[in-house]
């Protein structure tokens, strides 16, 4: 309550309130710091100042993590499997003449040697690669991944509900029966139907990344309840009186779509972008895993979490672990930002 | 009551038609060429026009639409591109494996949903409940593929408890043998959302006056809580159950996928895989309808759980 007195000492607008709640909020606040990490983490990633070389195969083959140590027994075993009894089979090789040349001619080649490190900071993958670079990578993918497609889809679904709730008539008539078509499809269903045009069809092209793909496919499955709540909204506001103070003073249309009513309900719009971000995540990682969300030559949590699984037989667990804990630290926070944010841009849900 | 059906079964059928033309068109446009697929990467001129005249796709637009409309209509999708196999028999044979398993998903997760909901709710405000939803918040954020993988890991790779994947053609086997750690594992992911969602739902009726008035007349607690707020929290629990009953039909096809069960999710995965069109138009456009039934069948009950619901 004092927060909300104090608030209104420094500012009375709308959004100096929702801020100012918003700082009253101890766990929203300590959740918007990790939230906040974690996009300093993807920008870094994006303009390739960490996790960019990913994909250097620094490492031996499932190089331990620096807290357990490099595994010595692993090693003599390995080596333990090298000697094989030499056959002597240069009287029939066909290719025997040619070694001695192709000796000559490899050793005139500069070959570094690269040191691969028996332990790395959080482990190695199969081939040795970093699992934190991976981590990092894979965060920036996934996280991207997941905003891109909450973004689009709050897009779609705000424009539709937004046109449909305020004209009403025949446009919301038509816009109706095509959310209950969408709506009808179970989304599972829905997203198979998308991954399997999309994977053999001419936009796989468009799509090559894969990026895209998942994007657009999540987006296309997500758009349906943002509508139906934005649509509930305009109807509830197209004829209050403000706007039909913007209608007198001669706003058009547009103008009073997205100029007068939109800010209005606004806290809608953002609560349901922030839910879908955390869904469509959970959503890549699902999709990535099953080989129909970004390409081979990209990593995310999902891949990451796909290439664990039979690491974990081997007794390699450091990959499962960073994928698992990376996503769930980032979810949660996520979550708990976004009830937060519910919190402070609507006082009175609590 | 009648009235009522005739006129919800009446606006089934806009929707369902824009289904089937949704359908249709994402794969008409959007989908590679079927002859391209069927005849492969070799095939001649000659091998994919008379492809394309088998299918029918050198026939104009809306005589393409009315064809599909038929296969709709009369079950009649011919045969699965993969496996040659029609694709009415992979439904009939795939069905019965996605049920065995999620059936009993639904009904436990049903039950240990609204027991550990009601359970939170009636010690509210306390420290329990507030540990409950941290933890339920948690398991919340892991993803189910974590679950699994560390699941079967664990139950059935180190300890051995359950077999780590299988499948056999008895329903007793299955249901004895091959079940039991899907349906754990499957269970324990639903018990964060489910106990956070029926505590909502429990929480909703637990501060109504009925409840206060149950209570002044000297009622036990079991009595209040199971007789009167249990059977008004049904709604809510019922909208919930029906909005997830589609999906036993389809399956958890992660869970099927992870578990080599034979089931109608995994074959739609691997239609997608093999961009065997027919099964995934197939299974998109029954299921549809079947969503839609069950949200008809759904709207009856309410009735039945609640007197006072009018159906109009």
């Amino acid at each position: 309550m004092s927060a909300v007195l104090a608030s209104h000492r420094q500012s009375n607008s709308l959004w100096g309130q929702v801020v100012a709640r918003f700082r009253s909020d101890k766990t929203g606040m300590a959740a918007l710091f990790v939230v906040g990490l974690f996009f300093v983490l993807v920008v870094s990633a994006q303009f390739g100042w960490v996790g960019s070389d990913w994909q250097a195969e620094v490492g031996q083959p499932f190089a331990p993590p620096h807290l357990v140590g490099a595994q010595a027994d692993v090693k003599t075993a390995q080596e333990a499997q090298v000697p094989v009894r030499q056959l002597d089979i240069s009287d029939i090789d066909p290719l025997a003449p040619y070694y001695d040349k192709w000796q000559q001619k490899a050793s005139g080649v500069a070959v570094t040697q690269q040191i691969k490190q028996d332990t790395l900071p959080w482990g190695g993958d199969r081939i040795g690669r970093d699992v934190l670079q991976k981590a990092i990578k894979g965060a920036q993918i996934s996280i991207l991944v997941g905003l891109t497609a909450a973004v689009m889809a709050t897009l779609i679904g705000t424009v539709l509900g937004a046109v449909g709730g305020y004209f009403g008539g025949a446009v919301d008539d038509a816009l109706e029966w095509l959310y209950n078509v969408f709506n009808a499809i179970p989304y599972v269903l829905l997203i198979f139907a998308l991954a399997a045009v999309f994977k053999s069809g001419p936009l796989a092209k468009v799509f090559s990344n894969g990026i895209m793909n998942v994007v657009v496919i999540l987006s296309l499955v997500g758009w349906t309840g943002i509508y139906r709540l934005v649509r509930a909204e305009y109807i509830k506001h197209r004829s209050r009186d403000y706007v039909r103070a913007a209608e007198a003073i001669g706003a058009s249309h547009f103008s009073r779509l997205f100029v007068h009513i939109l800010p209005n309900v606004s806290h809608v719009v953002l609560v349901q972008l922030s839910l879908h971000v955390v869904g469509f995540i959970k959503a890549e990682v699902i999709l990535s895993f099953l080989g129909l969300g970004v390409s081979i030559d990209m990593v995310s949590w999902g891949t990451m979490l796909s290439e664990s699984q039979t690491e974990l037989i081997l007794g390699i667990w450091w990959q499962f672990l960073a994928a698992t804990c990376m996503m769930a630290i980032f979810v949660t926070a996520f979550a708990l930002f976004t009830d937060a944010l519910r919190d402070a841009l609507d006082p009175k849900i609590r | 009551m009648l009235n009522f059906l005739v006129r919800r079964i009446l606006q089934m059928i806009p929707t369902l038609l824009g289904v089937v033309l949704l359908v249709f068109l994402l794969f008409h446009y959007f989908g590679g060429d079927p002859a391209e697929i069927l005849a492969g990467m070799n095939a001649s001129q000659e091998q994919i026009d008379s492809i394309r005249q088998q299918l029918g796709l050198d026939l104009p637009l809306w005589q393409q639409v009315w064809q599909f409309l038929l296969k709709v209509a009369t079950f009649e999708w011919g045969n699965s591109w993969a496996t040659n196999e029609s694709v009415a028999k992979i439904f009939q044979t795939r069905l019965p494996a996605t049920l065995t398993v999620m059936t009993p998903i639904l009904v436990i997760e049903v039950l240990l949903g609204t027991l550990a909901g009601l359970a939170v709710a009636y010690v509210r405000g306390t420290l329990t409940d507030k540990v409950v939803m941290v933890i339920c918040t948690l398991a919340m954020s892991i993803s189910f593929l974590v679950y699994i993988i560390f699941g079967q890991y664990l139950f059935a790779f180190v300890l051995g408890w359950f077999p780590v994947q299988g499948w056999s053609n008895s329903m007793w086997t299955n249901l004895s043998v091959f079940t039991p750690l899907p349906v754990l594992l499957a269970v324990i992911v639903s018990l964060g959302p489910h106990t956070r969602l029926y505590r909502s739902f429990f929480l909703d009726e637990i501060n109504q006056d009925y409840v206060r008035t149950a209570r002044s007349k000297g009622l036990s607690e079991e009595a209040v809580l199971f007789r009167h707020v249990l059977p008004n929290a049904l709604i809510p629990i019922l909208t919930n159950v029906a909005t997830h009953l589609p999906s036993i039909f389809i399956g958890s096809f992660l869970i099927e996928v992870f578990f080599s069960i034979p089931g109608l999710g995994r074959e739609v995965y691997t239609a997608v895989n093999r961009s065997d069109y027919p099964v995934i138009q197939a299974a998109t456009i029954y299921l549809a309808a079947l969503t839609m039934v069950i949200n008809l069948l759904t709207d009856v009950l309410y009735q039945w759980v609640d007197p006072r619901v009018k159906l109009k």
